[in-house]
């Protein structure tokens, strides 16, 4: 006789005489399944509660017995289990089925009754498994993903054409007729993105406008040129930082939910129930909001410059000792309105890229959950990344017209 | 554990702000019948359900379910209980990110210690009670269909096995030939499993067929309750607009003259 929690053991004496009785089985109800000796025939009898809860164990003694038993003739006597559910009566199925491939036969006596309707609906149950996915040359994968990684790139910059041409087209198709433009739904969305924006852009301007301004005096006061600092204040705030940092906050701020509106609302077929309804969901869904975003990101730019001369000023006032009236006088020196000119050119060409970018992120979301996440990690990542690089052309664009 | 009585809600109150939702709610259900809820849209079925299974606070009564009073059981009590039921939500609620064998396997993992085989055959041999082929064992929820999601979600609902299973609308959105397999799919695990089922329903067809009783829920109360015959026989004018009303009026005329 062998017990559930003992190893099953592989010496074939004790296969043939193990009888000791099991008392403790019955009180614990952990499932059990011994094997006494019977002739040609092999008897073995189960116990306890061959149940979810003790399926782990369970699988281990069937295992064991379906190892050793080999293949002889064997019947197991089931009128002892005191519990029965899916997991028992798999596992006593499995224990048929692969002593049957070993050449063995296993018939079951004295099931009770109730629990034959569950054992018969398993026995049916057909285990076709789903073909395995195949095994791949790991080198070969490296390269497909490379391959599949570029293409995708391509892809990418293909959705992203797609919907520049698609607003553009829906915009001749506004500009045609007026009256069909969402007005309101562009009004609301411009509060959203411009006017509840404006508090924390303007704040970390201004923060990093002062820090310009300290670095320059604590770095430019050891060749004794404090003076520049204005200059480079001006000149590094207007034409580079003001917008960047504006475009940046903005990317993160309202690009990332403009992909998560549109791919939730993709998600629960909105967007297809739109178009079912003869209306074009880039005028009335893209649009408004693209042109929320290029108004508001080029007023957010103009405040943010301001906020960060601002804060420059302080800086270089109390920790400079600069007086403001210096300040002021030095920095209309310094700057020209070209300066201004090439920071204020520049924002509305990155909130167009941002508003592409986020509305093409936000129709690629598939179905899931998790799909929706990724497209907008993507729509923000690729936004960042593509106003950065729109900023450099424009470097070398303002340089080649001597701006 | 043998207890008669698996669900015993009494006088449930629960509302949300100013409105009273459920108002003074008792209902029993017995161990292995399948019992149906029906009322109209917005007469807080689902508030009941999500009572029963926790997901929302009650302001008044107790709620025992498999022995056990949920309103005052302790953290591990109530988890111990939380395992013995399976729930189908009227969505499916599966899990977006993970494969539908993964979303059957998904309280196995968390509940029992498996090896990995056999929690795969596991889930496999309760996709294949539910009916679903295996080529869409490995899909995502997002590529199919909503009666395949059903199967998949009864089959999760199933997957440790529980001794009481609520649904909630099975169902609904399913055109009348799956509905009705459907229907007999639940009576059929209902009886190998011996299963309790609490199930929330505005089909006719699976009240008659499957319900063994029926609870109307109308004006935040449990207005009649009983088998289909004490439906019939009520004179409730919601339950008689439900049970006799025209669309209910062929099936009931059938059951009035039974194999003539």
């Amino acid at each position: 006789m062998i017990r559930a929690d003992r190893p099953w053991s592989k010496s074939a004496d004790q296969q043939q005489t193990g009888t000791v009785a099991n008392t403790e089985a019955q009180v614990s109800a952990r499932p059990s399944l011994s094997v006494m000796a019977g002739g040609a025939k092999l008897e073995c009898a189960a116990a306890g509660a061959w149940t979810a809860v003790h399926a782990s164990e369970l699988e281990a003694l069937i295992d064991g017995v379906a190892e050793n038993l080999g293949a002889q003739t064997a019947s197991i006597d089931m009128h002892k289990v005191e519990a029965f559910d899916t997991y028992g009566a798999w596992l006593l199925e499995r224990l048929i089925r692969e002593r049957r491939a070993q050449g063995g036969e296993t018939s079951i006596v004295a099931l009770p009754e109730h629990y034959r309707d569950l054992f018969k609906a398993m026995l049916d149950s057909v285990f076709k498994a789903p073909p395995a996915p195949a095994r791949e040359n790991p080198l070969i994968a490296g390269v497909q993903k490379v391959g599949k990684a570029m293409v995708g790139v391509g892809y990418d910059l293909m959705a992203i054409a797609n919907m520049l041409g698609a607003i553009g087209a829906a915009t001749g198709r506004v500009l045609a007729r007026p009256q069909t433009f969402r007005l309101t739904s562009a009004v609301h969305h411009l509060d959203r993105v411009g006017l509840q924006a404006v508090p924390i852009i303007v704040l970390i301007t201004f923060l990093i406008g002062g820090i310009i301004a300290q670095q320059g005096f604590f770095h430019f006061r050891k060749f004794g040129a404090e003076v520049y600092v204005v200059d480079m204040l001006g000149i590094l705030i207007l034409r580079e930082i003001g917008v960047l940092i504006v475009s940046i906050m903005v990317a993160g701020r309202s690009g990332s939910s403009y992909t998560a509106e549109l791919g939730s609302m993709k998600m629960r077929e909105e967007i297809d129930a739109l178009r079912t309804m003869g209306l074009d969901p880039i005028e009335v869904l893209v649009l408004p909001r693209v042109i929320a975003l290029v108004l508001a990101l080029t007023m957010l730019t103009f405040l943010g410059s301001m906020a960060a001369l601002y804060g420059g000023g302080l800086v270089a006032w109390f920790y400079g000792g600069m007086s403001p009236d210096i300040f002021i006088a030095r920095l209309k020196e310094a700057i020209s309105l070209t300066q201004f000119k090439v920071g204020m050119i520049k924002a509305p060409f990155m909130a167009l890229v941002i508003g592409v970018v986020a509305c093409a992120q936000g129709f690629a979301v598939k179905g899931s959950a998790e799909s929706l996440g990724l497209q907008t990690t993507a729509s923000v990542v690729k936004s960042i990344f593509l106003v950065i690089v729109l900023d450099g052309l424009f470097a070398v664009f303002f340089a080649s017209i001597d701006m | 554990m043998n207890e008669a009585t698996v669900i015993r809600v009494s006088d449930l109150v629960v509302g949300f702000g100013d409105t009273t939702v459920l108002d003074h709610v008792s209902v029993g259900v017995k161990r292995g019948e399948i019992f149906g809820f029906v009322g109209g849209s917005g007469s807080g079925k689902s508030v009941l359900l999500r009572s029963i299974i926790g997901l929302l606070p009650i302001r008044g009564g107790t709620i025992e379910v498999l022995g056990t009073n949920l309103s005052h059981a302790e953290e591990e009590q109530r988890r111990a209980t939380e395992r013995r039921w399976g729930i189908l939500f009227q969505q499916g609620a599966l899990f977006s990110s993970l494969s539908v064998l993964q979303n059957v396997q998904f309280p196995m993992r968390e509940y029992l210690e498996l090896s990995n085989r056999l929690m795969r055959e596991m889930a496999e041999a309760k996709l294949d009670m539910v009916g679903l082929r295996p080529e869409d064992w490995n899909k995502l929820p997002s590529e199919l269909s909503g009666g395949m999601i059903k199967r998949v979600a009864l089959a999760r609902a199933l997957a440790l096995d529980p001794e009481l299973v609520f649904l909630d609308e099975p169902t609904s959105g399913l055109d009348p030939i799956s509905a009705g397999d459907f229907d007999e799919l639940i009576r059929t695990l209902q009886g190998t499993l011996e299963l309790t089922v609490f199930m929330i329903t505005h089909d006719l067809e699976s009240l008659y067929t499957v319900c063994d009783r029926i609870g109307v829920l109308a004006d935040g109360k449990v207005v009649a309750s009983g088998p289909i015959a004490a439906m019939l026989a009520s004179e409730h004018p919601w339950v008689k607009a439900y049970f006799r009303g025209r669309r209910a009026d062929v099936r009931a005329r059938r059951l009035a003259q039974p194999a003539s």
